[in-house]
């Protein structure tokens, strides 16, 4: 990984406005993505991923807000106009949906969808040239040339994602955001996509960063991985690390929880995620965390890197009382180390 | 077929086909149009208190056998022999209207999708308890003291705070198991769980695969569990069918199809699932391609395009060859595309599961002998394709280069250790 990141994010906040409330979707996040790095960003569903990863391309809908700090190569893309933001999207900023099929226009040939990409973005651009660098790029994907006029209805579900890939690099972008681009697809041609995103860096030199709520493809795909929970990014750092040795209750529970072909016996969080309207005080996980402290229901935690010292990009940065209190980083007075009596859950609130 | 005591449901040579409309042409000139073959001659027998995974891939036909064994889609042939505790068998595949609604009260259905399988409009105790008003069970105060009942029996409790709430008012979690609910409250036999946990979320699929299992053991339950989640199967299933393009392609006990799989197709399957293990590379070895369309399946073995280990007897045919020339061209540059392309059109003439076809000079463009040239090439560059050894012959004739493939063996399942396979690769034992 070079020294400078492709992508710097820092303190990103996002609400959404709704009658009950601001709906804290991302709440103080900070994560960086080197060049040509595949960074994870994994959580259940109403954490936040997806909401984070429009966000960076600038796709939230109105009635949502965002503030922080965004760079891009330096850029500064939170105070760019609009209409800079989209000149950066597609050719700095790409991304790939989860539904390819919804995102494909059924009337229009594939040859078609190409050329209305690139001439969107370079408008000289010449027949021959839109041909050739549309096929170079599906050539990558695996898509046979001689389909190059047929319409999305004549492919499968696979090659429409590969599709949809082929035309979010086709303008060579930087930066890549995949929202969960396999949800909707089958285990083997999963594994196939996920191989294809695998190699991008190599063919294509690009960053990415994976949106999905499914830990297998962290660990086979990513570089590092970043865990949310409730809007906030509670554990971030290199995917050997992270699960080999989770520091967060939640990164920990969440690997015992997944079913996986070595699973023997079934394993659960109580209780279930918590309203963004109105979160927990503390830390948003303390009413389900076993190890909570009675710090953890009134101050939030403060992320420290595990290798010491205030959390650097490249180090395994984690948010929570009980890890940084075992690292050393902080201590606790015997008030605030106190375990926190946990409430009975109800079998009907848990799920 | 006689059936055991104990056998709750058999299924013999069971088919499913659905006929496809074709073009408004075909229609007024009443051609046939294609029969999409979603089950295609299925034998199962399912035992009282046991859990069948039915797993494969979207359009493998799991979830219409699943809904057939409810009656929920006709049968085109074959029989569903459903055995009551006490009393003769009964054939579902035969039943219509009241007879066969009758029978949801022994064997019920959870759906994929419990946010669409629960009338947004309806509070939990009309919902929960509509299955005894349309079986005419239960009415008044029984009825809602059987619907508190379910609910405290799925961990809904306390009931009474969700008699009147709404699903939107429920977490996915909780929607299943009011799903689950419903499907207890007539005191069903069998459940058919299509897909219960895949939309929920990973901490909850625990949850809600235990209260199933809780379920079966205080209900003496039978399930049928239609899954493409090879991970949840092993744990939940005694038994696995691995279904591929309407056809079981390999039946066994879960331990004996985990510990050795057999069949290709179950070997790939175990080997494609992501593993939240950061030190397991990603699989490369895995088979290319999907699912074929189920109107126009493979000659032979269903599998064979896709098969790292197929032989010459697999059922090898033209169409294969057109796959082969056209992920050759993703290879190629764009000159010897553009050429290629030129010389031999879209090949059409390889649409077609004959055994011999000729491939000739698209409209004159260039002569047999380049067409050889291309073919020679493309075997040249990769003689160990698979499909190679179902080409028994490649010659050139005045009009282009004739293909002759190998015809294809029987594929039935055979048995091989504790489990059933279709493969030429296990025949049967002597």
């Amino acid at each position: 990984m070079s020294a400078e990141p492709i992508v710097r994010a820092r303190d990103i906040r996002i609400w959404y406005g709704t009658t009950r409330g601001p709906v804290k979707a991302v709440d103080g996040v900070s994560f960086s993505v080197g060049k040509a790095e595949i960074l994870g960003l994994v959580g259940e569903s109403g954490s936040g991923k997806s909401t984070l990863g429009r966000g960076l391309l600038g796709l939230l809908p109105d009635g949502a807000a965002m503030d922080g700090e965004l760079t891009f190569e330096g850029v500064d893309l939170l105070a760019a106009t609009p209409k800079q933001r989209f000149a950066y999207r597609g050719t700095h900023l790409g991304m790939i949906f989860q539904e390819p099929l919804t995102r494909l226009n059924p009337l229009m040939r594939i040859s078609e969808h190409f050329s209305e990409t690139l001439k969107t973005h370079e408008p000289s651009i010449s027949k021959a040239e839109i041909e050739r660098r549309s096929l170079e790029v599906l050539r990558v994907m695996g898509i046979p040339p001689s389909r190059f006029s047929s319409y999305p209805h004549e492919f499968s579900g696979g090659m429409r994602q590969r599709l949809m890939i082929a035309l979010a690099l086709v303008l060579r972008p930087a930066f890549v955001v995949a929202d969960e681009p396999t949800t909707a697809l089958d285990v083997l041609v999963e594994a196939q996509i996920i191989k294809i995103l695998h190699d991008l860096r190599n063919s294509f030199d690009t960053s990415l960063l994976l949106i999905t709520h499914n830990l297998g493809i962290i660990a086979e795909a990513c570089d590092r991985v970043a865990v949310m929970y409730a809007g906030q990014i509670v554990e971030i750092g290199a995917v050997d690390k992270v699960f080999a040795d989770p520091q967060h209750p939640y990164t920990r529970e969440l690997l015992r929880s997944t079913i996986s072909l070595s699973t023997t016996a079934l394993h659960s969080i109580p209780g279930a995620p918590p309203d963004l309207v109105d979160p927990p005080t503390g830390c948003a996980f303390h009413p389900r965390c076993p190890d909570a402290l009675a710090i953890c229901a009134v101050t939030r935690p403060i992320a420290y890197a595990r290798d010491g010292g205030a959390p650097r990009s490249g180090s395994t940065d984690v948010a929570c009382w009980v890890a940084s209190a075992k690292s050393g980083t902080v201590t606790l007075t015997p008030a605030e180390a106190a375990p926190l009596p946990r409430e009975e859950l109800a079998d009907a609130d848990e799920a | 077929m006689p059936t055991k005591p104990d056998d709750i449901l058999a299924i013999r040579d069971l088919e499913v086909h659905f006929e496809q409309s074709g073009s408004s042409l075909s229609r007024l000139l009443g051609r046939p149009s294609g029969t999409v073959k979603a089950v295609d001659g299925i034998n199962i027998t399912l035992q009282r208190g046991e859990v069948l995974g039915l797993v494969g891939e979207s359009g493998s036909g799991k979830t219409t056998l699943g809904r057939a064994i409810l009656g929920l889609v006709p049968a085109t042939s074959g029989t569903i022999t459903y055995t009551p505790p006490a009393g003769e068998g009964v054939d579902i595949a035969t039943l219509k209207g009241a007879t066969l609604r009758s029978m949801r009260q022994r064997l019920q259905m959870v759906f994929q999708d419990p946010s669409a399988a629960l009338n947004p409009s309806m509070t939990l105790e009309t919902a929960i308890g509509h299955p005894l008003v349309i079986h005419k069970v239960a009415s008044g105060e029984e009825l809602r003291q059987r619907v508190i009942a379910s609910l405290e029996r799925v961990g809904l409790s306390p009931a009474e705070q969700f008699l009147s709430k709404y699903p939107s008012d429920l977490s996915g979690g909780q929607k299943q198991r009011a799903v689950m609910a419903r499907a207890i409250i007539v005191g069903p036999e069998l459940v058919v769980a299509d897909e219960p946990v895949s939309m929920l979320d990973m901490s909850v699929r625990a949850k809600v695969l235990q209260l199933m299992l809780d379920l079966k053991r205080d209900l003496g339950l039978t399930y049928v569990y239609v899954t493409h989640d090879l991970a949840t199967a092993k744990f939940f299933c005694d038994r696995v069918a691995i279904m591929y393009l309407g056809k079981i392609v390999e039946i066994g006990p879960s331990d004996e199809i985990f510990a050795d799989p057999k069949h290709p197709y179950t070997k790939s399957l175990l080997k494609a699932i992501p593993d939240p293990d950061p030190s397991k590379a990603i699989p490369r070895d895995l088979p290319r391609g999907e699912i074929p369309d189920a109107a126009r399946p493979p000659k032979g073995c269903s599998f064979h395009p896709r098969c790292p280990m197929a032989r010459n007897d697999c059922g090898w045919e033209p169409r294969d060859l057109k796959s082969l020339v056209e992920e050759h061209w993703t290879t190629t540059d764009l000159a010897t595309f553009e050429r290629e392309h030129e010389l031999v059109g879209h090949l059409v003439e390889l649409n077609t599961s004959a055994g011999e076809v000729v491939v000739e000079p698209h409209r004159g463009k260039g002569s047999p002998d380049d067409v050889w040239a291309m073919f020679s090439a493309i075997k040249d560059a990769r003689p160990d394709e698979p499909l190679w050894r179902g080409v028994t012959s490649m010659e050139k004739t005045p009009a282009g280069v004739k293909f002759v493939f190998a015809p294809s063996s029987p594929v039935n399942l055979r048995a091989s250790g504790a489990s059933e396979v279709a493969c030429v690769l296990y025949p049967s034992a002597p």
